[in-house]
């Protein structure tokens, strides 16, 4: 309740005043740059606000270092919760043997979520441990904790300067994870100046070395407010290893609710 | 034939009598599914046959398994047809068709009515499925008891804040599955598919009940039902025919009562099953219960570890002479599960069975690895040993075998 209303409505002024500060050459502060760190962080979330609900589909396409080619689909569907972490359904179409299989976790911004895989062979619903957070989401370059969504509490932050990404002009942001079974010491993201979208993300390991860069291509605005990129690429710069997105059919404030969220729904998900 | 006729009879009163009255009368399905699987599998069994008839060392089988989905009004109405056939080398009785699901399901905001042929999963331990009642097992598929035949049901869910209300009514009992004689697998004595009687006047056709409650909060998932009707363990009775010893089945009438609960805590997944049921021929508690931990990562890989252990009990203790016991009595488990999370998702499954009243153990491997986007390679090895003759693992001790299994997805 109070990390996402109370905060953003403090962090909206304060953000008006951003420009001034960044005019300020001089090295900031330690101090001044974890501030500065959070105001980009807590504008570029409360930019994303209020969507309600949303689905849509993703196709992942893994490429080895031969490039060996592996396909995976899956739909999602997502509850916006304001007063807690979201709701989401994830449905698996291919590889064809994982085909309906479903998975159903309530975030909480702190804490464990809550997760249950239904596995359609055997008819179960399984509760499933979510500390894993570090391993490969299905094979993919994509841990779990990549796809799970932002939520402020899950960084502190470094504001580290500006730089041009693609031509456009953006924040880079250091983000450090509170989570202790985090896969990362800590992440650089560049968001853009304008609407403060994702950009890019360098990941780096647990020794602290640089494991894996993230850019996303082609945003789109939906309903006049949220950005959504059509595809994202994840390269693996230690395996040589790299994982694509790309994104289909989002649909916002379709009418989703509570009771599209359980166990019940988890069984027939389609 | 018969167990086909005797499926399709199934399936036609579940057809007629229940999904016609309630399918609307216009049906536009805006969404068709086709999918489904084929397999082989080869089994080598390692030593001589124990009995008479039995086949030598190999054993090949080849199975199908298409899905047809229809679903209409946003997903709101669907109707699943899943038949499954499996031809055996060897074994006319392991040869055989089911309906595995023939069923229609309208959801609801806070409700679901599912009628027709389904299959319905209970519980949360892996060792053994005590809670697990709904579905006869389809035994001849295979020894782990994890193959159910389809079970004709209507279905009524309600979801509420204090959790998910399920009502079941079930018409038409399906009898347990058992291998022929060419088959490896089985004890000394047949058993006879068609001496088979029931403690109910109304035989297979008893309408049984079942209510179960189950909810999340917070760590824990739990459940809990009573079911009434017809047991889904035969009791098995050595009679001579033909001076041979075959074995006769009867189906009492039960209440079971069960309950599953599972704490999910961090890395840990704590475990609890217990039934208690009630027949005019014994009454009995058993209860599984163990945990399963995952190592996340092992050795700086991609790779996760998960060990597992479980402990069986049964009040009715082990068989003698007097007392046909449970096999599953004071028995414990290990096992531990690899999970390589590659692009091929390879897994490996490595669990041990230990009976700490005699002398008994299994053994088992289960291993598998995605070949390319749509098939699946699967290794599975059993070693099964016993020097406790009423031990049902003594009968099966030579059967240690070795399986091949290839499967195409579509």
């Amino acid at each position: 309740m109070l990390n996402k209303q109370t905060i953003i409505g403090v962090f909206t002024t304060l953000t008006l005043s951003l420009s001034a500060l960044h005019a300020v050459a001089a090295p900031l502060e330690k101090q001044a740059a974890e501030k500065l760190g959070l105001e980009i962080s807590t504008e570029a979330k409360s930019r994303d606000i209020g969507w309600i609900d949303n689905t849509s589909d993703m196709k992942m396409l893994l490429r080895n270092k031969q490039g060996q080619e592996s396909i995976r689909e899956i739909k999602t569907k997502t509850l916006e919760l304001l007063d807690d972490g979201d709701k989401s359904l994830t449905i698996f179409n291919k590889p064809r043997d994982v085909k309906g299989t479903s998975f159903l976790s309530f975030s909480h911004p702190v804490g464990n979520d809550d997760q249950w895989l239904y596995l359609p062979s055997l008819k179960r619903v399984k509760r499933i441990s979510s500390r894993n957070k570090s391993g490969p989401f299905m094979g993919s370059e994509f841990s779990f904790e990549d796809l799970s969504s932002f939520e402020l509490d899950k960084y502190r932050y470094n504001y580290l300067g500006d730089e041009q990404i693609n031509g456009i002009d953006s924040f880079m942001v250091e983000q450090f994870p509170t989570d202790e079974n985090s896969g990362y010491t800590r992440r650089i993201v560049w968001l853009d100046k304008t609407e403060y979208r994702v950009q890019k993300i360098d990941f780096y390991d647990r020794k602290n070395s640089l494991l894996k860069t993230l850019s996303y291509k082609n945003y789109q605005q939906y309903l006049n407010k949220f950005w959504r990129a059509d595809s994202a690429l994840m390269v693996n710069h230690q395996s040589g290893k790299s994982t694509e997105l790309k994104w289909n059919n989002y649909a916002f404030k379709t009418g989703l609710q509570d009771s599209d969220f359980n166990r019940n729904t988890l069984k027939r998900a389609r | 034939m018969t167990v086909i006729n005797r499926i399709k009879a199934v399936a036609w009163s579940g057809l007629l009598g229940l999904n016609s009255a309630l399918l609307p009368f216009s049906v536009s399905a805006d969404d068709f599914e086709f999918s489904g699987k084929v397999g082989v599998e080869q089994r080598y069994f390692t030593e001589s046959a124990q009995y008479n008839k039995q086949l030598a060392h190999t054993q090949l089988s080849i199975f199908v398994e298409p899905e047809f989905f229809w679903g209409w009004n946003q997903g709101s109405d669907s109707l699943t047809f899943k038949p499954f056939y499996r031809q055996d080398e060897f074994d006319d009785e392991r040869t055989h068709a089911d309906i595995r699901e023939l069923s229609y399901i309208h959801a609801s905001d806070d409700w679901e009515l599912r009628a027709g042929i389904r299959r319905e999963f209970w519980g949360v331990t892996e060792f053994q499925h005590l809670v697990d009642v709904i579905n006869q097992t389809d035994n001849v598929e295979d020894t782990d008891g994890e193959d159910k035949l389809g079970q004709l049901m209507l279905n009524l869910s309600l979801v509420r804040d204090w959790g998910i209300v399920d009502i079941y009514l079930l018409p038409g009992f399906r009898e347990k599955t058992f291998v022929g004689q060419e088959s490896r697998l089985r004890g000394a004595a047949l058993v006879d598919n068609d001496s088979v009687s029931y403690q109910s006047s109304a035989e297979n056709k008893h309408l049984d009940v079942a209510f179960r409650w189950s909810h999340s909060i917070g760590a824990f998932d739990i459940g809990s039902y009573w079911f009434h009707g017809t047991n889904r363990d035969p009791i098995l009775t050595p009679t001579t025919e033909d001076n041979e010893v075959v074995l006769y089945q009867y189906y009492n009438q039960m209440d079971q009562f069960g309950l599953d609960l599972q704490a999910t805590i961090d890395d840990w997944l704590w475990k609890f099953e217990t039934i208690y049921r009630s027949t005019d021929d014994d009454d009995f508690w058993a209860a599984q219960a163990g945990f399963e931990y995952t190592y996340i990562g092992i050795f700086d890989t991609n790779a996760d570890l998960g060990l597992l252990v479980e402990y069986g009990w049964d009040s009715r203790g082990e068989s003698d002479e007097n007392n046909l016991g449970a096999s599953i009595q004071n028995d414990l488990f290990f096992g531990s599960r690899l999970a390589f999370n590659d692009m091929q998702s390879s897994e490996m499954l490595v669990g041990l069975g230990a009976d700490l009243d005699h002398n008994a153990y299994s053994f088992l491997i289960e291993a598998n690895h995605r070949l390319g986007e749509n098939m699946k390679v699967s290794l599975d090895v059993r070693l099964l040993q016993s020097t406790y003759s009423s031990d049902m693992l003594y009968s099966i001790k030579d059967d240690d075998h070795v399986q091949l299994g290839l499967e195409w997805f579509f």
